[in-house]
Parts: structure tokens; sequence; C-alpha cells
């Protein structure tokens, strides 16, 4: 019977049922959907098994937008019932799994995937590459995610959600204080997920470092791949950490072992280090791609090529250097004396130089540009001032002996919400806007696009300030609920109706998405932003092959150059191109993956060791398969290139 | 597929290029994984709680002869990449056969040392200590055998299909490989074995 | 001084008036370590804002100066690459302003990790403060009693509280007296306050610990030092003995009002020791050895981890 019990529903609720019945309904209807429309097949040839790297990108789009809808449904209830004191809406544990998965899922499965999918999309494009180095590791990387993040969903349902904090320290992560299937799943779906992103590390190290058009230096590369390329260097260096990290947590639940327990030798700090030895330099995985799209933005939209290119370039180097060094001011309290304090609050201060320098380098972009304000420009113009305050507050923090007073406070939460919302979020929305024309040949509406940024901006404003100020009145962060006395109320009311008005601008966006795809004007021809760089070079919408013939690059903005001073950048002619073969395998064996991780979390030996056996049959089934890719003769190359010319 | 003959097979087309610059990257994730699990190692080095410590546990001979085999194997490999480069399919496939046999006995070694542990009452559950050295050992001597089986299959397809770019491509990758390996049992010989006796 | 806080008030205004007119806690300081870490966050509160504006102004100025609704349908923007001058002062001033503020915090640092100032030369009253699922014990070994989920202190005295957990990581927090820090199950850690004058005051965990978190919280009643003594002496005639059995009870999980009890659970369950240096101290951890609890709280002391 105890067997059984693991798999039961944590919180028989009407909340929960709801939602089983919605998920239920949602999965019939896609499936019968798709049966009736005979598209079975259409979805295994052209999705499932592709390796393309702009479907990839897609499907990571499609996960994301997902993810960020079950994040922000978590965010919506934690704010209801914080919204009014003594609230008997969600009861303290259910609370406490709400905002463990909200925290994991928006960083790892919806800003994850979201910037994957600008990767995977754009800087291919931007190198003038065909594809990226490892197409069918792409598609590994990119199944596993998705694999990883449903299992990490599934679980609400089945057996209950981690519940020990998106940091899940030890102990109280660990049997004894969290008896719950809940932390299983936190320890082996990340686990899966952060495989994958491993392997994107390599691929698009591997494709900047070796696949860029002819001509194209390192110091020519456009500010998007730069951050790119940082980004998955971070990724490749702080990514094993995190995996031996839950692997030590997997063994600690399933298998006993005493790495982070009370006696017996375990050491519950060694969690709390290794965990932000990854979350800090994770932090700048996230960031400074966002600071790469707004520069592709605001040169852009500002008329003028980016200001301070090397500087901007210097101080991505530094900081995912200095992300290395700056992990304990994630615990300043934990006792490890002034000494350590002084160096982590320096070290964390020092950050704030670079990130100054591209603040000030956009700026000055902006200064004699020719500004437009379209959708995406929107976006940066309020991620500036909104990111300042965050990176400010941020300072603040980092002065250890205050910090004991901010720490695990709402004020620290204010903090990073303020720096991840502007920051991340509004580059993902900016980009999203920026380049889907792009993807889907026709643009997001400008006017309903900006009623969302004006709206967002406003919810999140009034979401977030006024956490910084009942965290310097003592509302410590991750309580279920809070009492008539403490005052805390009206502020907390305040951040509610932020919230809604967040969830308003974001329910705008999709209708912004439904409204484009009526009624939006299509034949936008290839650059309908006037911009810089080789992506709107190509075709819209993006042939297979990318480029029909290799482009040749002569400075920073490639394709500027060439509208302005005539540079040209296809010179030669129609060869044949060789591609990759589609592949079912990362799909089937990112299945079985999940079947693994699922018998794990539950202990299911046998299946476990089934599906561990199926995992490897996959891997020898790949080393011994021949498949050379295959040729997309001149003719078919030369039709394409017509019909799109056409198009225009 | 473009095939540049002015360099050796296994860099010879631009997939392998790619491949082989891309291993190395892996590599250096695999350092970051290891470096993780030493530094975890130090932490709970006389971390040991009511089990026993390192000292009391680490035998030197079959810690010796397990360094002999990585050692001797790392050095085979090195020849059959060499052989490889010469065209001498033959040799390369002796060598690298005798690095798997080689291996094998490594891992022999290996678990007959985890049994010797257990029995000593150092499991995986004693200790924090224990918990750690053992992962630490186990994470290297799963890679040895998941390296074992790579190369398994390589052999077979280079006995099946013959020196071709694709599979010397293969097995110079799984040369690096097996060479990093032997560099990561260098550091665990010193820095967990020989400090531990000490 | 005066004007800070002054200032302060207009900037919060909305905040005081929605939060029922009571200065906010953490800037409402009652000893000199919440004194320092208010002047810290004030100081930064002050020159963050220099910044913010300085940011702002530029980015009213480019935007306004620059739309190109306002300019002519030809103008070119020009190619700039960037001058030596204008970014020398975009990372001399940042980097001018880092090393102020470093400054300023690692001198904070030595004097919240130290015993406060103005009561340096004072025999510092020991408080052992460990929680429980969700609970806090408080031993006061030298008087030898112990209360649970309230503590009682001398105001005008240095404290020491030596911080530990039966349980999950907890961080114990009285805002007004100070910043917090850790509790955990490995080590003892150190927390130097000081109450400057009698009042009531809020305590809590402010790491979250699991389903109970939120009414993890305490009273502190700073007393002046003849009331504390006398107290004291009331709960030594009349509370009961603290037995082994009694705190293995307490330690249960769950929520539990005040109690009072003579002696202390470091009798028969000592804090955690240091053990980071060797390995024998290990098994001293693990309740073989008996310390005399002044003692113990002097070898703590030293329990810097990293």
């Amino acid at each position: 019977m105890d067997f059984f019990n693991r798999f039961a529903i944590p919180h028989p609720s009407f909340l929960i049922y709801a939602s089983m019945v919605a998920i239920g309904l949602t999965g019939i209807a896609v499936i019968l959907g798709i049966t009736y429309f005979k598209k079975w097949g259409y979805l295994w040839r052209e999705w499932l098994t592709t390796v393309d790297h702009k479907r990839i990108g897609i499907m990571y789009l499609i996960s994301a937008l997902l993810m960020l809808f079950r994040g922000g449904v978590d965010a919506i209830m934690l704010r209801a019932q914080l919204a009014i004191p003594d609230n008997k809406f969600l009861e303290s544990q259910h609370y406490n799994e709400v905002f463990t998965t909200h925290g994991v899922v928006m960083i790892l499965f919806m800003a994850m995937p979201f910037i994957m999918f600008f990767f995977n999309f754009v800087v291919p494009l931007q190198i003038g590459a065909r594809d990226v180095a490892f197409p069918r590791l792409n598609a590994i990387s990119f199944w596993l995610f998705f694999m990883g993040a449903m299992l990490f969903n599934i679980s609400f349902v089945i057996g209950g959600s981690p519940d020990a904090g998106w940091t899940s320290y030890f102990p109280l992560a660990g049997n004894d204080f969290s008896t719950s299937v809940g932390s299983n799943y936190y320890m082996i779906a990340i686990q899966i997920a952060g495989i994958g992103t491993l392997m994107t590390g390599i691929n698009f190290i591997t494709t900047i470092f070796k696949m860029r058009a002819p001509g194209m230096k390192l110091m020519q590369m456009p500010m998007f791949t730069w951050s790119a390329l940082i980004s998955n260097l971070i990724i490749v260096f702080a990514f094993p950490v995190l995996t031996v990290l839950l692997a030590m947590g997997t063994m600690d639940r399933l298998f006993d072992t005493k790495f982070f327990t009370i006696g017996d030798g375990g050491s519950d700090m060694l969690w709390a280090n290794l965990f932000w030895v990854w979350g800090h330099p994770e932090v700048y995985i996230l960031i400074l791609p966002a600071f790469g799209l707004f520069s592709e933005i605001i040169s852009t939209f500002a008329r003028r090529n980016l200001y301070g290119y090397k500087s901007m370039v210097a101080s991505m180097v530094v900081i995912s250097a200095f992300s290395f060094f700056v992990w304990a001011h994630h615990f300043f309290t934990m006792g490890q004396g002034a000494l350590a304090n002084s160096f982590f609050s320096i070290t964390t201060m020092a950050i704030a130089v670079p990130t100054g320098v591209k603040i000030f380098n956009w700026l000055f972009t902006l200064w004699k540009g020719k500004i437009e304000f379209t959708t995406p420009m929107l976006y940066a113009m309020h991620f500036l001032p909104l990111f300042t305050l965050g990176g400010v507050t941020g300072v603040m923090l980092a002065m250890s002996a205050a910090d004991y007073q901010y720490h695990n406070t709402m004020f620290l939460v204010a903090h990073f919400h303020n720096v991840i919302i502007p920051g991340v979020v509004y580059a993902m929305l900016a980009g999203l806007t920026y380049y889907w024309p792009k993807m889907f040949g026709f643009m997001l509406n400008e006017r309903i696009g900006k009623w969302t940024v004006w709206l967002m901006s406003t919810g999140f404003i009034l979401a977030f300030i006024p956490m910084y100020i009942t965290g310097l009145d003592g509302q410590a962060r991750r309580m279920y609920t809070y009492s008539e006395a403490t005052g805390f109320a009206p502020l907390n009311m305040v951040a509610f109706i932020g919230a809604g008005i967040m969830a308003i601008s974001f329910a705008l966006l999709v209708y912004n998405i439904y409204y484009s795809v009526r009624y939006s004007p299509r034949n936008i021809g290839n650059d309908p932003w006037n911009a810089r760089t080789l992506e709107w070079a190509t075709h819209t919408p993006v042939p297979e092959y990318n480029f029909a013939v290799m482009p040749q690059v002569k400075s920073t903005e490639a394709f500027w150059d060439a509208k302005k001073h005539g540079h040209e950048i296809f010179k030669g002619k129609i060869e044949k191109i060789h591609m990759p073969n589609s592949s079912g395998l990362p799909f089937i064996m990112s299945c079985i993956f999940f079947v693994f991780g699922f018998s794990m979390i539950f202990s299911i030996w046998p299946l476990a060791i089934i599906s561990l056996l199926g995992i490897l049959g996959c891997l020898v089934y790949r080393s011994f398969e021949k498949d050379h890719g295959h040729y997309i003769p001149v003719e078919e190359i030369e039709d394409t290139e017509t019909k799109l010319r056409g198009a225009k | 597929m473009k095939i540049d003959h002015s360099l050796p097979l296994e860099y010879s087309t631009e997939e392998n290029r790619l491949k082989i610059f891309g291993f190395w990257i892996f590599l250096g994730a695999e350092i970051m994984l290891f470096a993780t699990l030493f530094t975890s190692y130090f932490v709970y080095e006389h971390r040991s709680g009511n089990g026993p410590s390192g000292a009391e546990i680490f035998e030197l001979s079959p810690v010796l002869m397990e360094t002999i085999l990585l050692l001797a194997s790392s050095f085979t490999i090195g020849l059959g990449i060499h052989a490889m480069r010469l065209g001498k399919q033959k040799a390369m496939m002796a060598f690298f056969a005798v690095t798997l046999v080689l291996g094998l006995g490594f891992l022999g070694f290996e678990i007959f040392e985890f049994t010797t542990y257990i029995h000593e009452g150092a499991g995986i559950t004693t200790s924090g200590f224990t918990s750690m050295l053992l992962t630490t050992l186990g994470t290297h001597g799963l890679h040895v055998t998941f390296g074992f089986f790579w190369g398994l299959a390589i052999l077979l397809q280079v006995k099946k299909r013959g020196l071709t770019p694709e599979t010397a491509n293969k097995s110079f990758i799984f040369s690096l490989y097996w060479h990093f390996l032997d560099v990561v049992w260098i550091f665990i010989f010193s820095f967990i074995y020989l400090k531990g006796m000490m | 001084m005066k004007l800070k806080w002054t200032l302060l008030a207009m900037i919060f205004t909305v905040a005081a008036v929605l939060s029922g007119c009571e200065p906010l806690l953490v800037l409402d300081p009652k000893g000199p370590q919440a004194k320092v870490q208010a002047d810290d966050i004030m100081l930064s509160i002050w020159i963050m804002s220099g910044i913010v504006i300085v940011v702002f102004a530029i980015l009213v100025f480019v935007l306004v100066k620059y739309r190109a609704s306002k300019q002519s349908a030809d103008y070119e923007p020009p190619h700039i690459e960037g001058n030596m001058f204008v970014e020398a002062i975009c990372i001399g001033v940042p980097i001018i302003i880092v090393i102020f503020l470093s400054v300023m915090s690692v001198k904070s640092n030595y004097e919240v990790e130290a015993t406060p100032k103005g009561y340096e030369g004072q025999e510092p009253l020991v408080i052992y403060a460990s929680s429980s699922d969700w609970k806090w014990h408080f031993s006061y070994p030298e008087e030898g009693i112990e209360t649970v989920n309230y503590v009682n202190i001398p105001a005008g005295r240095p404290l020491e509280f030596k911080l530990y957990s039966y349980g999950p990581i907890t961080s114990f927090w009285i805002p007004q007296l100070g910043g917090q820090k850790y509790a955990m199950g490995d080590m003892v850690t150190t927390l130097h306050l000081a109450a400057d004058e009698p009042g009531e005051l809020m305590g809590r965990n402010a790491n979250f610990s699991g389903a109970g978190f939120a009414e993890n919280t305490f009273d502190v009643e700073a007393m002046s030092q003849t009331d504390f003594d006398k107290w004291v002496k009331e709960v030594q005639d009349t509370a009961k003995p603290l037995t082994e059995e009694k705190f293995n009870e307490l330690l249960k999980p769950g929520h539990l009002g005040r109690s009072t009890y003579t002696g202390t659970h470091l009798e028969f369950s000592p804090a955690p020791e240091h053990h980071h240096d060797s390995a024998d101290s290990d098994k001293v951890s693990e309740g073989e050895h008996h310390h005399e609890s002044s003692d113990s709280g002097k070898e703590a002391d030293h329990s810097h981890h990293h």
C-alpha cells in the first residue's frame, strides 16, 4: 500500500481536480485534433524528428510560453494568498509547493528555453551558418529539456511537487523533513533538463567558434552572438557543478547516503555553496543573452551602430569571470566571518562596474540616434530605467553587513524580480516581437504590443516596488500568511493588483498573437525593421538551408553596410548544399529518459534498469548508424530562391 | 563530404574537425565535473562520523595495480592512434583491444577494492566521507565502464568498415577520452589515496 | 542624521501611511548593530538614488532630443565607435563609488561581527538559541534557565547569541536589534547584539524551514538589568526543571506557546561543535563528551567555517 500511496494526489482540492480535468481535456482535444486533421505524419516528419535549428528554436519557444503560463499561474496563486492577512486560500504545505515550482519553472523551464530559442533561431543566421555544429545533438538537447520539464510538471498531480524552495536547501529537502516524492522530482527532472543544457553549451560554442561566415572575425560578431558565446561558455563551466550537486541530492534521497544529513559527517552547508556556485553563474547565463538582444534592438531602432562595441564585449567577459566568484553573497549570514564576507561583498559590487558600462553604452547608442519607438524598442526603453533600479538595489544587497537585514526578506524578492523581469523577461518579449516576422512572415500588431509593454511595466511597478518596503518592515519571504497586526496587508494587496495587471498584459500578448495571425499584412519583405545584421539578409520565411550562397562578411554590421555602402554579401554561384538528415532517435531516447526519470522518482527499480538499458541501446544504435546527411541539388535551391524572391 | 588529404584522417573532413573541437569542450565540462567532485571530497575528507577514516581503509597494493593498469592502457591507446596514423589497421585494432583488456582489469581491481571497503564497514551510507569517496571513485569507474563499451563499439566498426574518416575520427576522440580518464586517475591517486594514507 | 531620517520619511510616506504610520522595522533600530545596518542602508539608498537620477536624466534627455519624430527625414545618425575619454569616465566613476561602498561594507562587517560599539568593556550575556521545527529554545547557561519561544534580555549589556538548529537551517532575526544569522545542525554560529533601551520586540526565523515556517516567531523583551535579574531569580525559584524527556517532547515538530524551565538542555544535549580540522573531534560531537556550557561557548567562538 505504501508504494501506491506515493502516487497519491497531494492536495485533493477543487483546484487540483479542476486542473487535472483541464489537462485531460486539453490532451484529448490535442490528440483528437491531430488525428482529425491527419497531422500525425506531419508532426512526426516536420517537428518531432527535425534537426533544423529554426524548428528546434520554435519548439523551445512554444515550451517557454507554456511554462510562462504555468509559472504565471503559480505567481498569481502566491500573490492571491498573500493579498489579505490570515488568508485560507492555500494551506501552508500547498503554498510551499507553489512557490517552489514557481521558481524552478520560471528560471529553468521558462527563461532557459526562451534564451535557447534565441540561441537556436538567431545565432546560426547571425553568423551566416547553415545549421549548428551538431544538429542531432541539438535535437537531443531540446527533447531532454522538454522531457525534464514535463516530468517536473506532472508532479503537482502525481505524488506532490517539491516543497523546499527552488534552492532546495538540505536538510529541509532531505528525507527527514521532506517526505513526499516532491524533492525527487526536483533532483531528477532538473538533472535530465540540465544534461540537455550542457549539450547546448558545447554545441553553440563549437558553432560560434568554427562556423562563422567567411571573413567574420570574432570582433566582428553581432553583439547577440557574442553574448550567446559567453553565456554558453558559462553553461559549460557551471552546469557540471549542478550535475554533481543533483546527483548527490538524489543519492541522499534515494540511497540514503550522508552528504547533506545532520550528523554522520554530512554537511548541509555544502549544498548551499555548490548550489550557488552553479546558481549565480546561471543568473548570468540568462541575463547576458538578454543584454545581447537589447544591444541589437537598441542599435537597430536608434539607427546607429552600437556605441563602445569593444567595451561591451570586454564587460561581458569580465562579468562572466566574476560570476564564479560571488556565490557566497547568497548566504552572507551563514557565519563565515567578516573576512570572507568582505571578499564576496567586494567581488559582488565589482560586477556593477561592467554592468554600468553596458548601461552607459546603451544610453550613448541612443545619443545622436534617430530613435523609433517600435514595440521591441519600447521594451528596451522600459528595461533601461527599471533594470537600473534593480541593479542598484543589487549593490545595496552586496553590502554584507546590511544584507543581514535584507536577507530572506521581501526586499530580496523585490530585487531579483526587479532584475529578472525587466532584464530577462522584457528582453525575451522584445526579442520575440523583433524576430516574429523572421519566423512567421508577418508582424505582431504594434498598437496592442505597446499597450502590452505599458501595462506590464505598470503591473510590474505595483507588484514589486511594495515588496522593497514590506521587506524593510520585516516581512520574510516564503511565509504563507501573516497576521493583520504586522501591517503588511495594504502593500501586499497592491502587489496582488500589480500581479493581476501583469497577468492582463500577458493575456494581451496572447491576444496580439491571435489578432496578428488573422489580420496582420503578409508580404513584409526580408527586412521589415530596417535592421543591421545578417539574419535579415536572407529570405522570410528562412529556407531550410538559411543562405543559398555563403555570405562574405567585412564588418560588424554586414547587412547594414551592404545596404548603405553597397558591400556585396552574396558572391559566387549556387552550389549543392549538404544538410543533416532528420532523426527520430533524439525524441525516442528522450521519451525513454522520461520513463527512466519517472521510475527513479518513484523508486521503481526494474523499470529504471530497463529504461537505462533502453537509453544505452539508443546510444549503441547511434554509434553504428551510418548517416551522412543529404545534398540539396542546385535546381531545387534555385526553385526555392525564385519562389521566395517572388513572395516579397 | 569534402576530404582534405593533407590532414590526418581523423581531421580530414569539416564534420570531423567540428567533432574534435566539440569534444575538447566536452572535456572542459568534464574537468569541471571532476573538479566539483574533488572539491567536495576535500570538504568530506575528515567528516567520517562514526565510520572509518581514509587512513584506516586505504590499501596501497590494489590501488597501485589499478594505477599501473590504467597508465599502461593510456600508453597502448597512444600506440593505437599512432598505428592508425600510419594506416596500420591490424596493429591499431590490436592496441585498442589491449587497451580495453587493461581497462577491464582496472575495473576488476576497483570492484575488488569496493567490496573490501564494504566488508570493512565503509559502505556508501556510512558517513559523509565514505559517501563522497565512493561517489568520486564510482564516477571515474563509471566513466571507465562506459569507455569500455564505447571502445568496443568503435573496435567493431573499425573491423567492419576499415579506417575511414568517420571511424578514425571516432577512434581519435575515444583516445582523448581515455587519456582524460587517466589524468583524472592520477589526481585521484595523488589527492585521495596518497594524501589519505599519509 | 536628522535630515536623513526626515527625507527617508518623505520617500516612504505612502508606505508609512499604508502600514499604519509606523516606521519600517529595519530602519527603526533599537540597538547599535541595527543602527550600523540602518545607517549603511540609508547611505546606500542615497548614493544609489544619485546613480538612478543620473541614468534617468540621460535617458530622458536622449529620448526627447533624438526621437525620430523630431528630426528631419534625411537625418543620418553618425557612426561612432566609442570614445576613450567618455568610457574612462563610465568606468572610473562607478569604480570610485564601488571602492567607497566596499570600504563602508568592510568596516561594517567587522563592526557587526564583534561586540557592539559602546559595549566593548562589558562582559556579554551568552544565550544559546536553538531552533527545532518550529520553535526557538533559549538557554541561559550562566543563569541555568531555559525558555521556549520567548527571550528576555537585559538592556544596555552586550549579548552573544549562540545559534544552532535541531532541524532544517533557520535564520535568527530580531530586526530592530540587528540582522540575521543562520542556525544550522552542524555548527554553532555567533550573533553579537545589544539592546539600547527596554522594550518589546519581534523576533522570528527568517529562513524557510517547512510547513510551520510562517508562525516560527518569538517574543523579545528587553528590560533593565535589575528587572532582568529579578526575572531570572523568579524563574530559578518557580519554574520546573527541564528533563531530557521533556526536552525531547519539546523537539517534536509543531507549534508551542511560551514556557520556562530551570536548567538547560545543554547539560544533556550539548551544542554541536565545530569540527572542520580534525577527524577526532567528530566523535566528540556525537554526545560522548559533556562540556561545561561556558567552556563550549568559548570554543564555539572560533567557529569560523570557511
